[in-house]
């Protein structure tokens, strides 16, 4: 364990704040996180060295931007509501699990369950994610610049997931009300899961989502877009195959 | 949890750095696993030596004089170093078979954890650094190894519940995950003759590899099978005395980090497991597709 070097941290009450968690715990980052309150002039943070943390960043809620510089493991920015999050490096599983607004961006890949249980923010992936990928999504939206893996929007309940590149097996297996729009080829469609017109609203919200996600170069219009047949919504005993 | 990792060098340069790069990796991963440890190191092949690690709860009474003894009882000359609860016994490869019964003969209780031109495998309760200085594994040399750190779930916490399993010559394997067949898939290769120690889920996957691999599949071909054969949750990552293999099953819900450069080919649970590595800043770093082999030979 190295020694803490909490009174570097606690000295600097200016705007910026960096931890470099080769220095200190990881602990003493979230505490600091989680003291801030509205209205706190300090509104940017950087994080050194998370070498593949677990947690980092998680449960902040205040309007901060908070920039990791390098790659992190589980969970980072979980339950994130309103602060800016950005990782210049890749995040492993469950990145921004149960987000309930703000932004989190992924510089590289991510592993698996990207935004699983979101209820709301934007979470973009500049690179590909892994399986699950929005799973059981509740409002949150999705937006990946390469690839998904296998049961992306497995039960996924409201928001949007967007996909510039290809989708993996059993795209929406068992899918509520989320709006999936891939630009690629999907590998299969889950239980329930079908390909929907894409009706001008569709367009201009899948328009705005790119725009939000900083997508350049890229159409609306060269995507499609998948939703619920709204089939397993109520048992049917036709359907048990299905459930 | 369990944290599994593998590093397969292609630089002969780092073969003297082998045992302390296994050892970080899997010291790393220490909080996904804390009832065991366990590494499989291959070492450079002596051309006329092949080798036995075994294990003893009573390691002074055991190894006490079992050289000379194996010896006698063999007809060849034998060597034997002691390292804690383990001794390696090195004799010639022609004698190996002989020279496993022959322990088995003189001292009943003692374990053997695996054989082979070149493996040794230290496996023991505990957490990974314990059992890393335990058996001063990192100061080892070789070519290539596998690890584990075992949060227990299929079977008792005990030295022969850890990983890696070894059921065949230079072959060993670690796990992550659990396994539903284990038992039906046991009967059948107990059927075909093979051996078990355990009660554990993991010494079947072994197993079942050593049984393809003896009917000539090679790791590749060997590793593919286990997508039909075996139901469950699982990660493998699996050593031959020149081989490197690594698979998962088709939900992939166990996680995996591989990475590739010119000097290696590594593999954690976990990305953490890896920031240690030389290069690994640029390194092609990427998550194993489920239901996907990957090997790599020397």
């Amino acid at each position: 364990m190295p020694a803490i070097n909490v009174s570097k941290a606690l000295d600097q009450s200016q705007a910026s704040r960096v931890f470099d968690l080769a220095e200190m715990p990881l602990r003493e980052l979230n505490q600091a996180l989680h003291d801030l309150t509205p209205g706190s002039n300090q509104t940017a943070w950087e994080v050194l060295n998370p070498k593949g943390s677990h947690s980092v960043a998680v449960g902040v809620d205040q309007p901060v931007t908070i920039d990791v510089r390098g790659s992190v493991g589980y969970y980072c920015g979980g339950m994130n509501d309103g602060s800016s999050i950005t990782v210049h490096g890749s995040a492993g599983p469950g990145v921004g699990e149960n987000m309930m607004s703000g932004t989190i961006t992924v510089k590289g890949d991510a592993s698996q369950y990207a935004g699983a249980t979101g209820r709301g923010g934007l979470l973009v992936i500049e690179g590909n994610a892994s399986s699950r990928c929005g799973i059981s999504m509740k409002g949150i939206d999705i937006v990946v610049h390469g690839n998904i893996g296998h049961m992306s929007a497995f039960m996924a309940q409201s928001g949007n997931l967007v996909v510039l590149g290809d989708a993996g097996d059993a795209l929406g297996d068992s899918i509520y009300e989320a709006r999936l729009f891939v630009r690629g080829k999907v590998e299969s469609l889950g239980a329930d899961c079908i390909a929907k017109e894409m009706r001008p609203e569709h367009l201009e919200l899948l328009q705005g989502l790119l725009d939000r996600a900083g997508v350049t170069g890229v159409k609306a219009a060269e995507f499609k877009r998948y939703g619920s047949a709204r089939t397993l919504y109520n048992f049917n005993i036709d359907n048990a195959d299905a459930y | 949890m369990c944290g599994i990792v593998g590093l397969f060098l292609k630089d002969k340069s780092l073969e003297p750095q082998l045992g302390s790069m296994l050892s970080q990796m899997l010291i790393s991963l220490s909080d996904r696993g804390p009832d065991s440890a366990g590494i499989a190191i291959y070492g450079t092949p002596s051309g006329n030596e092949a080798k036995i690690t075994m294990q003893s709860a009573k390691p002074e009474r055991d190894f006490r004089d079992l050289d000379a003894e194996l010896a006698k009882a063999i007809g060849a000359r034998v060597g034997i170093a002691v390292k804690s609860t383990h001794a390696v016994v090195r004799t010639a490869p022609a004698k190996i078979d002989e020279a496993r019964e022959a322990i088995q003969a003189l001292r009943p209780d003692i374990r053997v954890m695996g054989a082979g031109d070149v493996v040794e495998i230290y496996k023991e309760v505990g957490l990974p650094e314990t059992v890393v200085d335990r058996f001063d594994v990192r100061s080892m040399t070789g070519t290539h190894g596998i690890g584990h750190t075992r949060m227990a779930t299929e079977s008792a916490v005990t030295t022969m519940g850890a990983h890696p399993f070894s059921t065949g010559a230079d072959q060993c394997l670690v796990h992550n995950g659990s396994l539903s067949n284990h038992n039906n898939v046991r009967r059948e290769l107990i059927r075909e003759g093979m051996k078990f120690e355990t009660e554990n889920d993991t010494e079947v996957a072994a197993a079942y590899l050593s049984s393809q691999m003896a009917h000539g599949k090679n790791l590749g071909e060997a590793l593919e099978g286990t997508l039909s054969d075996l139901d469950g949750f699982f990660t493998f990552v699996v050593g031959t005395k020149n081989g490197f293999g690594v698979v998962r099953d088709p939900i992939a819900c166990k996680p995996a980090v591989m990475a590739e450069t010119d000097q290696y080919v590594a593999f954690g649970s976990e990305y953490r497991a890896l920031t240690k590595l030389p290069g690994i800043d640029n390194a092609r770093v990427w998550e194993p597709e489920p239901a996907t082999v990957y090997f790599w030979e020397h």
